[in-house]
C-alpha cells in the first residue's frame, strides 16, 4: 500500500550562508495493508521529517514513494489534495483548525469534504468524541481553548473520522492518560483489522509493541548519524 | 477534466517597469489557489489581469464557460466579459466599499446582482436577498439599511453575500481579510471555507497573510518582481519552502 523506494531527502537554507543539511538518505521499505510499522530512532533522526515526505508534505529530491500507485515525488498538487482527501490520514502532533469552528464540525469535516452528508457526518464524530472521552458540553466550542490532551483526542478523532486505507500516526498516544490511550491502541487495531496500511511513530514502547508488526530504525539512513 | 482557468504567459507591464511576467497556471473545479508576495510583487496585478480589470499585454486566460467549453476571455468581446463577471466569476475586494453601491440598501446591493441575470419579481429577489443575508451572519432587520452604516466586518461579509448570489463558479479575492479585526477575520474565514465546500466553488485569493492561505487555500503561489518563484501544495510550500524569497518570506512571519 505504501512503497518507499531510494528516497533522499535535504535541505538547503538559502538565508544562512545556503548551507545544504542532508537528512535522509536512501530509504527504501514497503508497508502492506493490515500492517503497522514503527518508525524508530532518537530524536532528530528524521522519523518527522520522513512522515512529512510520506505525506507531501515535505518535498522529496530523490526516489519514489508510492501510495496506493500514485507515487507522490511526481505528482500534481491536486492529486495529492485527492490522495489525502480519499486514502492518506494523517494524525499530527498539533491540531490546526480555523479558529471558532465547533468541535463536533472539526471532527466531521475530512467527511464532508468527501461528501458524506452534514447528518452523517456528525453521527459518526459524535462516536468518536464519545469513545475518546471529550464531555459533550465540550462539543459546541472550539477545540482551541481546550487542554493539550483534549486537543490531542479532538484530533485523533478527527484522524479517525474516515477510514483511510492508509495512515500516518506521529504520536498519537503523547499526552494521553491510560484509558484514552487504550482507547486509541484499540482505534489503531481496527483499523489494521479492517485493512489500513499503517505507519507511526511511538515513544511509549509498550504501545509500540502491541501495536506495531515492525519496526524501521531511521537513524540508519541519516547521513552523519549511522554509527 | 478540463481546467476550470487555465492561465497562459500573463505578461503586464507599466512601461518599463514589469506588473507580473509569463505567469501559467490551471485551476481545477473546487480548488483553492492562494497567490503570496510582498506587496509590488504583482499579485493584484495579475489578479485584475485575470477577472478582465487589466488588459495583459500578453497571455492567455482561458475559462471553461458553460455552454461554448474553453473560451480564452481576453479576445472574447467586452458584453461577453461582462455577462461572465456578473454571473461565473466574482470578484470580492479588499475594500468593501469598492465592492458595494454604498447609496443602496443592503437588500438592494444583493438584489442587483439578481436583477443583472434578469430576475424580476421583487418577492423573488428579496426572500433571496435576505436568504443570503442570513448566511453571512448578517441580521435579516438590517435588509433596508445602507451599508454606510455597518461595521468594516458586516460590510465585508455583505460583499460577499453579493458576489455569490449568482452562484459563480469562479471567486476572485484580493485581500478578503485585509484591515479586518482578527476575531472578525476568523469568523470570515470559516464562512468562505463553508462557501467553497457546500457551493464546489473556485477561488483564487491574493493575500500576505500566510495564515489565511494555509486555512484557505489547497495551492499556493509565491511572487517576487512579478514572477512566480514557486508553486505547489500550501503545506508544502509553507513547510519546505524550496526558494530563497519563501524560506525568507515564511521565517519572517512572528509567532503569535
Amino acid at each position: 500500500m505504501i512503497e518507499l523506494k531510494d528516497v533522499s531527502k535535504t535541505f538547503t537554507l538559502h538565508n544562512q550562508g545556503s548551507a545544504v543539511i542532508e537528512v535522509i538518505s536512501n530509504v527504501s521499505f514497503a508497508v502492506a495493508p493490515g500492517e503497522c510499522v514503527a518508525l524508530t530512532g532518537a530524536s532528530g533522526a528524521g522519523k518527522s521529517t520522513l512522515m512529512r515526505m510520506i505525506y507531501g508534505n515535505y518535498l522529496t529530491q530523490a526516489g519514489e514513494i508510492r501510495i496506493g500507485g500514485l507515487d507522490i515525488v511526481r505528482s500534481e498538487p491536486r492529486d495529492i489534495i485527492k490522495l489525502r482527501r480519499d486514502v492518506l490520514g494523517y494524525v499530527s502532533q498539533f491540531l490546526r483548525v480555523v479558529p471558532r469552528v465547533p468541535t463536533l464540525d472539526v471532527v466531521a469535516e475530512p467527511l464532508r469534504a468527501l461528501g458524506v452528508p452534514a447528518g452523517d457526518a456528525q453521527d459518526r464524530a459524535s462516536a468518536l468524541l464519545t469513545q475518546l472521552n471529550i464531555p459533550e458540553r465540550l462539543w459546541p466550542l472550539s477545540p482551541t481553548t481546550f487542554s493539550g490532551g483534549e486537543q490531542q483526542r479532538v484530533n485523533i478523532a478527527r484522524g479517525f473520522a474516515h477510514t483511510y486505507p492508509a495512515m500516518l500516526l506521529d504520536e498519537p498516544t503523547a499526552s494521553l492518560d491510560a484509558a484514552n490511550r487504550e482507547v486509541v491502541l484499540s482505534l489503531i487495531e481496527d483499523a489494521k483489522a479492517r485493512g489500513a496500511a499503517i505507519i507511526g511513530i511511538f515513544h511509549d514502547a509498550a504501545a509500540r509493541a502491541r501495536v506495531c508488526d515492525r519496526e524501521i530504525d531511521v537513524s540508519r539512513f541519516t547521513p552523519g548519524m549511522a554509527a | 477534466m478540463t481546467p476550470l482557468l487555465s492561465v497562459q504567459g500573463i505578461t503586464k507591464r507599466y512601461g518599463a517597469h514589469i506588473g507580473c511576467a509569463d505567469v501559467s497556471f490551471d485551476l481545477y473545479p473546487g480548488e483553492v489557489m492562494g497567490i503570496v508576495g510582498e506587496s509590488g510583487s504583482g499579485k493584484s496585478t495579475l489578479l485584475n489581469c485575470m477577472a478582465g480589470h487589466l488588459t495583459p499585454d500578453a497571455g492567455q486566460v482561458v475559462f471553461d464557460t458553460r455552454t461554448d467549453g474553453p473560451r480564452d476571455t481576453i479576445t472574447m468581446s467586452e458584453p461577453e466579459r461582462r455577462m461572465l463577471g456578473r454571473t461565473d466569476w466574482a470578484f470580492v475586494h479588499q475594500h468593501a466599499r469598492d465592492g458595494l453601491r454604498m447609496g443602496v440598501s443592503a437588500g438592494g446591493n444583493v438584489g442587483e446582482r439578481l436583477m443583472a441575470v434578469g430576475e424580476r419579481h421583487y418577492g423573488d429577489i428579496r426572500a433571496k436577498a435576505t436568504d443570503w443575508l442570513g448566511r453571512v451572519e448578517i441580521d435579516a432587520s438590517r435588509v433596508d439599511d445602507r451599508p454606510t452604516t455597518f461595521s468594516g466586518g458586516m460590510q465585508q461579509r455583505l460583499q460577499i453575500a453579493r458576489n455569490l448570489v449568482t452562484g459563480p463558479r469562479l471567486v476572485f479575492m484580493d485581500e478578503p481579510t485585509g484591515g479586518l479585526d482578527v476575531s472578525v477575520q476568523a469568523r470570515l474565514l470559516d464562512l468562505l471555507r463553508g462557501l467553497v465546500r457546500d457551493m464546489g466553488l473556485s477561488a483564487i485569493i491574493v493575500t500576505h497573510d500566510l495564515a489565511v492561505v494555509r486555512l484557505l487555500a489547497d495551492r499556493l503561489m509565491v511572487m517576487k518582481s512579478g514572477r512566480v518563484v514557486e508553486a505547489g501544495l500550501t503545506d508544502q510550500v509553507l513547510d519546505d519552502p524550496q526558494h530563497a524569497y519563501s524560506q525568507l518570506l515564511v521565517s519572517s512571519v512572528l509567532q503569535v
